[in-house]
């Protein structure tokens, strides 16, 4: 009774995370985007500078009418958006926070595949928006279908490189188990590395500057071009879902997760602050970058990422081994 | 060495504005600070004006209407002549059409028209921006004192041309 109780707990503390948190990012990007942009951003919504601004954009999209086009591939279409989102969900399932008051480790699951479950979801992920490209029946859907998946190819490669430069290191895929392992020296150490992934987890995102499967200047939304209400809040979701697994991955694997000062009590408090500080990067590429070309997205996978991360697990072989 | 250099202005950029204050004007909560002469809408002084419909013909857009009729002033003095004299019926100003380009304001030779800061008088159905004289002559209230010279500036000419009058007159 006790572990199904325990279970119970854990799932419950996960979706409250992957409800809280993704909102949390979108709320810090309409500010910290509207203020590097000399603006104020939402003021309105709940009073105190527009905090509820993204409850009060749910509440519409709930609103709103849900519609698939006559020429969609009705089932693809209508399932695009939860093959996009759940995936994030999981993932955060194996993401440790750290220790909790000495109450051990704060995780939904210790994996001791961890990594390799939550790089798999990840990619999953980006397969909703190719969904949504294919099925939407739509010509700018499915070019920015086909811009996914090339995005999809290229950045997998650099990304999971990366990652196991940092495996390998550690000597373990379990991802408590590789922050345990953490030194500060890896900072140096694994900074190509930790920048490959960082950009390459970008590109799968298609966060700004690598969102040309969106570009809304030529191909109006790409993918989520036909998508409405509450099927487009989903896809929304997903994005600030995948933002916050990027940052708590980059987090934990070159970041230290935990480390810190009194991380036996409050180690979580640390993964957090170094989750949100990952994550203001990740937006503060959005408000000072232009979008790339969508060959300059390929070639810089091709011709920088893959050979830098080559090097980086090269580096690390050698001192491994060493 | 210049590769990334970009990257690092963007970056720069962005966080110099972060740090800044936003210069968003938080209009209905504060009212803006406007600057002079500002162009919110045209006040009539309704007793200068003589019906002499020069800005409504020099007007480019046709957004003025005026109408009057005469009336006859009893001559004062026994065996005078009686004077007639312009009433005022309509004076009308189609906001919707009116372009603020100020000519009706420049050309009166009566100042009948002045400009009012006041700019908030939106309508919902744009047959109701037609504005009568009634409503014309409640703006002049908000009509600012005319703007004093920037220090330096050279004086008005009016001014410099009484004083080089009289000037001429004590040489005289």
């Amino acid at each position: 009774m006790a572990e199904v109780i325990d279970a119970l707990l854990r799932c419950v503390a996960v979706v409250a995370v992957f409800m809280v948190f993704p909102l949390v990012v979108g709320q810090m990007e309409h500010k910290a985007m509207a203020h590097m942009q000399s603006r104020v951003g939402p003021m309105k919504a709940g009073g105190f500078h527009g905090w509820a601004q993204l409850v009060a954009d749910g509440v519409k999209f709930v609103q709103k009418e849900s519609i698939v086009p006559t020429a969609a591939d009705r089932k693809v279409f209508e399932l695009a958006p939860a093959v996009a989102l759940v995936p994030y969900l999981l993932a955060m399932l194996a993401i440790p926070l750290g220790p909790f008051f000495g109450q051990g480790n704060l995780i939904g699951q210790d994996l001791d595949l961890g990594l390799f479950f939550v790089l798999a979801a990840m990619s999953v992920g980006v397969l909703g928006t190719l969904m949504g490209g294919l099925g939407s029946g739509n010509k700018y859907s499915y070019i920015g279908g086909m811009r996914v998946a090339a995005q999809l190819m290229s950045y997998e490669l650099p990304m999971v490189l990366a990652a196991a430069s940092v495996a390998m290191a550690a000597g373990t895929l379990s991802l408590v188990g590789i922050a345990n392992e953490w030194e500060p020296w890896w900072l140096v150490a694994q900074l190509p590395g930790m920048v490959v992934f960082f950009v390459a987890g970008l590109a799968e995102l298609q966060r700004p500057p690598f969102d040309a499967p969106l570009a809304d200047a030529e191909l109006v939304m790409g993918p989520l071009t036909e998508y409405g209400g509450m099927r487009f809040a989903m896809f929304l979701l997903a994005e600030y879902a995948g933002i916050v697994v990027l940052a708590a991955l980059t987090t934990v694997l070159y970041l230290g997760g935990w480390a810190g000062p009194f991380s036996d009590d409050i180690g979580w408090l640390w993964t957090l602050v170094k989750v949100m500080a990952v994550s203001f990067l990740v937006i503060w590429a959005r408000v000072a970058y232009p979008r790339l070309r969508e060959d300059q997205v390929n070639s810089l996978a091709w011709k920088v990422l893959v050979p830098v991360a080559l090097a980086q697990i090269t580096l690390t072989t050698v001192l491994v081994v060493a | 060495m210049t590769y990334g250099k970009g990257l690092l202005q963007g970056l720069a950029v962005t966080w110099r504005n972060l740090t800044r204050r936003s210069v968003t004007a938080h209009y209905p909560d504060v009212q803006p600070d406007l600057p002079p002469r500002s162009r919110g809408v045209i006040a009539l002084q309704e007793e200068n004006c003589t019906s002499c419909m020069l800005c409504a013909r020099e007007c480019p857009s046709w957004c003025i209407t005026i109408d009057s009729h005469k009336e006859t002033i009893p001559a004062t003095t026994e065996g005078g002549r009686d004077r007639s004299q312009n009433v005022l019926d309509t004076f009308d100003i189609d906001y919707s059409l009116c372009m603020y380009c100020s000519i009706c304001i420049e050309v009166c030779p009566f100042d009948a028209l002045h400009w009012s800061p006041e700019f908030a008088y939106a309508e919902g159905d744009i047959v109701d921006l037609t504005h009568d004289m009634n409503r014309l002559r409640e703006w002049m209230w908000t009509v600012p004192a005319p703007q004093a010279l920037d220090p330096g500036a050279e004086p008005a000419k009016e001014l410099s041309a009484w004083q080089a009058k009289q000037a001429a007159e004590d040489a005289e």
